[in-house]
């Protein structure tokens, strides 16, 4: 059971955004895509989800092509928490945390007592439930994460597909929300995220795939990666490294030189 | 405090049944309620059934067909625009409407023919949407489609503009006026019943667009990663309410801000979800425009108030109150 993208090609408008780029999310597996800005990291996970059309390529789920299923029977399979978790009205968190059971929902369908159970537990499992009632408009950011997290939860995919989600977040938040995505890959969800920090990439991840200039540079666990010429050549950096208890960490930690302006 | 939408809708229909009765009631002739209910089971005398079947009913359907289209338009409309500021208005079918009506004055056309101001204003409304659709299908973004309704409203505008200018007469000058400002005035069953199937089918075409809209609050990826097909949605909301509102200008006039306003209205009591706004809107829209109907019949010196003026002297304080409430909340 994968979530699956192969040889992705996508051009916007002259701009060829991907060359080629592939990446699997089995279920069960923390998958981070990483890489520098402009490298395609978005865009190749909005390809997966179906959001931006590609020039050539496949994306297959559990083994079928993707334009195969039906919007509806996607909606089942893959969440989605997009960049910035926009929300465009004051609604109420719970009430925003119910539109992820929209895909098991018809038209006219309301929330059932077993919805209600769900969106409980998915409050419980991110911590939100002290903010059911309060305005969104009202949060900070990281119960503003939490909240999305949640909404993507409740739609019990079998894959969440997550863009930045501890991006501007403080510290707490951000492992809190990556403590939720990595109990949720335990819980045999596939769970790609896009991210940036590579202290907590390396530390949550079970496989990352580093973009560079729309290819996949290197893919692999964390160790394979993070190598010292695969952060020169994509990030122009250099990390320090050290070992406690036995794992080992990595921080970013000097410009290593320029970026080639295309 | 919010109130529950389904209780609101059951509070609403009560207020709107009580103040449709009430307005079949006032009028010139003193008419009891009883005759009134007399009339309307079949069974008065000819006399009160010619005032109450010809000359109140229509004026009363009317008012509840037309506020129901602007309320449930731009409550839609607010709702796919995620825009609190749409109103049928801002896709350009009033305005497309409106010229089309002042066409058919300018022409004399109303005078050889009595409906051809409905008919050219329904022609006017469906270009609008013709064009919308044209646009909307070769680029997915709303902001496009504001910006194209706000391009259609101008050039109507401007065309509505010179038309006047070069009116033939003064006659016409004045008819097209006061056609610009709306009326449920002198309306007959035959209004309905060519507006009417308009007025309604766009409605249905809107149905079921709740669930879409609410995921749209997300945004638009999210509402497709939700399963909602985008397209879909924004043909219903924008073919349903240019539909239904280009054939309430048309029997109506042009009565401006009821879409505007009546979801702001209904959001200050149930909360802005916007799939729990669309029936309280129509039914809200309903009840304004009988009300503001009911306004225009206190007689004045010289003269009738016109209901898009009285609409718009109701509204906009109204309106203005609950946007000074409601300011913290829209951020």
């Amino acid at each position: 059971m994968t979530l699956e993208a192969r040889n992705i090609h996508v051009t916007i408008k002259d701009n060829t955004i991907l060359k080629g780029a592939s990446l699997s999310v089995p279920k069960g597996k923390l998958i981070g895509l990483i890489g520098p800005n402009g490298a395609g990291k978005s865009t190749l996970l909005r390809a997966v989800l179906g959001l931006v059309d590609t020039q050539s390529g496949t994306i297959s789920l559990d083994t079928e092509a993707l334009s195969n299923w039906t919007l509806k029977q996607r909606a089942k399979k893959i969440s989605y928490a997009a960049q910035g978790a926009p929300v465009h009205w004051p609604l109420d968190v719970e009430h925003i945390i119910s539109l992820g059971r929209i895909p098991h929902l018809d038209p006219w369908q309301k929330i059932s007592d077993t919805d209600n159970e769900l969106i409980q537990q998915a409050m419980i499992k991110t911590d939100t439930l002290h903010l059911a009632n309060r305005l969104v408009t009202t949060l900070s950011g990281g119960e503003r994460a939490c909240v999305m997290l949640a909404r993507a939860i409740v739609s019990e995919a079998d894959y969440l597909c997550a863009d930045e989600p501890i991006a501007s977040l403080d510290p707490y938040h951000q492992i809190q929300v990556m403590d939720i995505l990595r109990d949720l890959a335990n819980d045999d969800h596939g769970v790609l995220i896009v991210l940036h920090d590579l202290t907590l990439a390396q530390r949550y991840c079970d496989e990352l795939i580093l973009l560079h200039q729309g290819e996949v540079l290197s893919t692999g666990t964390a160790e394979q990666v993070l190598t010292p010429d695969n952060l020169d050549k994509a990030y122009h950096i250099r990390a320090s490294r050290w070992q406690e208890n036995g794992d080992s960490f990595l921080s970013p930690w000097k410009i290593s030189g320029r970026p080639d302006h295309r | 405090m919010k109130i529950n939408p389904r209780l609101l809708t059951l509070i609403l229909s009560i207020s709107l049944l009580i103040i449709a009765f009430l307005s079949l009631f006032i009028g010139a002739a003193d008419i009891p309620a009883v005759d009134i209910l007399a009339a309307l089971s079949g069974t008065a005398d000819t006399s009160t059934e010619i005032i109450i079947i010809e000359l109140r009913l229509p004026r009363v359907l009317l008012g509840i067909l037309a506020g129901a289209s602007l309320g449930l338009s731009g409550a839609a409309l607010q709702g796919l625009l995620r825009n609190p500021l749409a109103d049928p208005g801002v896709i350009g079918v009033s305005a497309t409407a409106g010229l089309g009506a002042v066409i058919a004055i300018y022409f004399g056309l109303s005078l050889l023919f009595p409906l051809s101001i409905q008919i050219l204003s329904m022609g006017g409304a469906l270009l609008a949407t013709l064009i919308l659709s044209f646009i909307s299908s070769r680029d997915s973004s709303v902001l496009t489609l504001i910006l194209a309704g706000i391009g259609i409203s101008s050039l109507s505008t401007a065309a509505i503009a010179l038309t006047m200018n070069f009116a033939p007469n003064a006659m016409s000058l004045q008819d097209m006026i006061l056609w610009l400002l709306g009326s449920l005035e002198n309306r007959t069953m035959t209004d309905i019943s060519l507006a009417g199937p308009f007025i309604i089918g766009g409605w249905l075409i809107m149905r079921g667009v709740g669930q879409g809209l609410d995921a749209s609050s997300l945004g638009e990826d999210t509402a497709h990663t939700l399963g909602i097909n985008l397209k879909r949605l924004r043909m219903k909301v924008i073919l349903g309410s240019a539909i239904s509102v280009g054939a309430t200008v048309s029997v109506c006039g042009a009565i401006g801000f009821v879409g505007l306003v009546v979801p702001h209205m209904v959001r200050s009591l149930i909360g802005h979800a916007p799939g729990h706004l669309l029936v309280p809107s129509a039914l809200f829209g309903s009840i304004l425009l009988t009300i503001a109907d009911l306004i225009t019949r206190i007689p004045l010196g010289h003269g009738q108030l016109k209901l898009g003026v009285v609409t718009a002297f109701v509204g906009s304080p109204l309106f203005l109150y609950i946007i000074y409430k409601t300011r913290g909340a829209m951020r």
